[in-house]
């Protein structure tokens, strides 16, 4: 699996970090409540298809991916950058 | 039919004319007390105990694929109890003395052979961490055994000790761990349910689950509508697509574990095998292959395949613990699909529906578990009441944030684990 990075290019997937699902993105406030929280923390559409996660460049230029990709077939479809808002929310 | 060392004798003699199916391929009836989506190693247990414990046996089974084709066919076969933390100990523990007593139980080969498992370590650090493993295994009234760096080369010659940069300085033998023939446990299991009366219908996938008034009727399948006063959702890696069909989401993420199998060789590894620096685990096969797997890829995954950056981790690891094997020839591998949890822990509770149950989350765990899961789920479905083997594997922990059970003392977070 290569991602292409924004920044650096197509690169393999080693310098990567995977953090999972881009909701990650969107997080509670800290009085939301349990259910917001369990929500945020836990709780997981899991598509099988897909998906949109959150990778962050680590060997490269340590940058933050939103990674739009199909769980069933590895293929990636599209990358952005976590913070330029453009890529709000998770799958 | 009942197996016996008579039976095969005979049938040896008589050129194998009077064997039988092990089990009847029946059509699904309209109504069913139970019906168990998944017919995995834990959905085929647990219709075997209802049958069996609870008296239950107008029960179904439903496998989208055929029995024995999923993860249960396909893992690295090993067995053990050497956890570490309440709640998965003593379900361990219990789970091990059903193996041992489960080839008589089913009257099935399941080949388990307890032929030790070695834990090794690196530093000494580890070794503190592994002496209390030891510790809290023999508490739960299991075996463990810490063994020095020359306990380690009485069993294990062959591998490299004075390593450069990972030196073997001991490990922990669990002499009661081993492993089993993968696919005979389904076929056992199978086999066994399906003589207590249980229907194990195959090629059928559920496609929806009816809910009216907040308990459960029934599933739609693509082979018709199946009424049902209680269903349990038993689908590994596909736990989080079924339990939408209730309306649920579930605390899982679906991963890819790859597993490898060498080319047959003569009886060179006699125990059960785990690095401790770098995910690597290893056992011979009966018919010789070396059977080794490793760590996750990391990334949500339902391929069912894996990629190279894995496979070549495990491959690198194997070579700095055992040398020997750098010759072996690898003729297959495969990746699996692995329900994981936030704590690396499993799930077998109540939905919230009335008369759904779920049992799921087993990561990359679910083999060694197969005969209590079902043992567990079964008294659950049974009796609406956890085993007491299983008090602790709560669907509701990760939103109160107790008795979550993180062996790895990682963090309870899905990319963890």
């Amino acid at each position: 699996m290569r991602i292409t990075c924004p920044i650096c290019g197509e690169r393999d997937r080693r310098e990567f970090y995977y953090q999972g699902d881009a909701v990650a993105l969107r997080r509670p406030a800290p009085d939301a409540g349990e259910a917001a929280w369990e929500d945020y923390l836990h709780l997981r559409e899991n598509p099988a298809g897909t998906t949109r996660d959150l990778w962050y460049h680590e060997a490269g230029c340590g940058a933050w991916l939103v990674v739009t990709r199909d769980t069933v077939t590895h293929a990636v479809q599209a990358v952005a950058l976590a913070g330029d808002g453009s890529a709000e929310g998770g799958s | 039919m009942r197996f016996s060392g008579w039976k095969v004798l005979s049938e040896g003699l008589t050129g194998n004319r009077g064997w039988s199916p092990h089990w009847r391929e029946p059509e699904p009836r309209q109504d069913y007390d139970v019906v168990i989506i998944g017919g995995g190693g834990h959905g085929l247990s647990t219709a075997y105990y209802l049958a069996k414990e609870h008296g239950l046996t107008n029960i179904a089974v439903l496998e989208k694929n055929y029995i024995g084709g999923g993860n249960v066919g396909r893992n690295t076969t090993i067995v053990r109890a050497n956890y570490f933390l309440p709640g998965n100990s003593e379900f361990y523990s219990h789970a091990l003395k059903l193996w041992e007593g489960l080839e008589e139980d089913l009257n099935y080969n399941v080949m388990h052979s307890q032929r030790g498992l070695i834990n090794l370590f690196h530093s000494d650090g580890q070794r503190d961490a592994f002496a209390r493993r030891g510790n809290a295994m023999i508490n739960q009234g299991d075996d463990a055994e810490l063994l020095d760096r020359e306990g380690v080369r009485q069993y294990l010659p062959y591998l490299d000790f004075d390593n450069g940069r990972f030196p073997i300085y001991g490990g922990l033998l669990h002499r009661r761990g081993g492993t089993a023939r993968h696919d005979a446990v389904a076929w056992g299991y199978a086999r066994g349910a399906d003589q207590r009366g249980v229907h194990l219908i195959q090629n059928c996938e559920v496609t929806g689950i009816d809910i009216e008034n907040g308990r459960v009727r029934g599933v739609q399948t693509t082979r018709g509508a199946i009424r049902a006063r209680k269903v349990g959702i038993v689908v590994a890696g596909r736990s989080g697509q079924v339990a939408a069909m209730a309306g649920l989401r579930l605390p899982i993420e679906s991963h890819v574990l790859q597993a490898f199998v060498t080319e047959g060789l003569k009886p060179v590894i006699d125990h059960v095998v785990s690095f401790g620096m770098g995910h690597f685990y290893i056992s011979q096969s009966d018919k010789g292959g070396l059977v080794f797997g490793g760590d996750l890829d990391f990334y949500a995954s339902y391929a069912q395949r894996g990629n190279l950056p894995m496979v070549e981790h495990v491959m690198e690891a194997g070579m700095t613990l055992m040398p020997m094997i750098g010759k072996a020839r690898v003729l297959r591998s495969w990746g699996g699909i692995m329900d994981m949890t936030p704590d690396g822990s499993p799930i077998i509770d109540k939905t919230g529906v009335d008369g759904l149950y779920i049992d799921c989350g087993w990561c990359y765990g679910g083999f060694k578990a197969v005969p209590a899961s079902g043992h567990c789920f079964a008294h659950l479905i049974a009796t609406d009441r956890p085993h007491g083997a299983a008090t602790r594997f709560r669907l509701d922990r990760f939103r109160t944030g107790h008795g979550l059970m993180d062996e790895e003392g990682t963090g309870a977070q899905h990319n963890l684990h």
